[in-house]
């Protein structure tokens, strides 16, 4: 099939030199980086639009999130070094990898969750503060909802990677694919946490 | 590719991606403007997310194509939503 096609258009088999499934994962990423987008500008377009918007985040706050970036950074170092040895056919050491990545991943949500559980009981909701500016929270929660909602879907999807590709139902490739998930879910977050965290830090 | 030459890289990409996060920590507690400061904090993130895509993500060990047909247009659609600040900063100077 692709010989056949390659007379036609001559650009080769395959233009890309990339399997159809991780192909099919960065067209995913790219739409989610576009979702992802129109939320940190639409918290922005609210936040500019508002001259009195609340700073919540203490010390405590930012020390807190600051350690949640580095359980991300830390779980995409564990993530590459999985698909290193995936890719080098060290399955055990591999799926080692892999069950760090989930247990940074698992580490964020709790952490996250935690923060949320604070600013819920300071009387932060998705539709009222104390600070009267209802828009914060609004686009916090969604924000960072969203962004958690990923975290906690990569973590299963890893979960049952490590499970298949120790099982030897799983290739390389398709812990690559996974690997290029979680990266990206890392990436976000590092536009979340100057755009929402620092930038509203109490100084 | 050898694996072993690319763990020592991941390690170092690693150590620059902390090393940044701690600076705009730190930049955050300082007396910039806030636009001097947004803007830093969003150039520290790009370089961020360079390193990110480049290494971890393996766009430099691709092929060249593969960069060319995903990124650019994507940069350049997230690029044009600014054009809603217009507006926001409408309503900061004269109200809803």
């Amino acid at each position: 099939m692709a010989n056949s096609s390659a007379g036609l258009w001559g650009g080769g088999g395959s233009p890309f030199a990339m399997g159809s499934k991780k192909l099919g994962m960065w067209l995913f990423i790219l739409s989610d980086a576009l979702t992802f987008s129109v939320m940190l500008f639409a918290y922005s377009y609210v936040r500019v639009a508002n001259p009195d918007w609340p700073r919540p985040f203490d010390g405590h706050s930012i020390f807190w999130a600051s350690v949640m970036t580095f359980c991300l950074l830390s779980s995409s170092l564990t993530m590459v070094l999985a698909v290193g040895a995936a890719g080098r056919g060290d399955r055990k050491r591999a799926v080692r990898w892999i069950w760090a990545t989930v247990l940074g991943g698992v580490l964020f949500v709790i952490l996250h969750t935690n923060e949320w559980m604070g600013l819920i009981h300071e009387g932060v909701t998705p539709f009222d503060n104390p600070w009267g500016v209802p828009l914060f929270g609004a686009t916090f929660f969604t924000l960072t909802g969203l962004h958690m909602t990923h975290v906690t879907l990569g973590v299963i999807y890893l979960g049952v990677v490590a499970w298949g590709f120790g099982g030897g139902r799983f290739n390389a490739e398709d812990v690559e694919v996974s690997g290029l998930y979680w990266h990206f879910v890392d990436l976000v977050w590092m536009f979340i946490f100057p755009l929402v965290y620092l930038m509203s830090n109490q100084i | 590719m050898s694996s072993h030459d690319h763990t020592k890289a991941y390690l170092i990409v690693w150590s620059g991606l902390l090393i940044l996060t701690i600076l705009e920590v730190i930049l955050a507690y300082t007396s910039l403007g806030v636009t001097v400061m947004l803007v830093t904090l969003l150039l520290l993130s790009f370089v961020k997310t360079g390193l990110i895509v480049a290494y971890f993500m393996h766009m430099k060990f691709e092929r060249r194509s593969v960069f060319w047909a995903l990124i650019p247009a994507t940069v350049c659609c997230i690029a044009l939503l600014s054009v809603f600040f217009v507006d926001s900063l409408r309503i900061l100077e004269l109200g809803n």
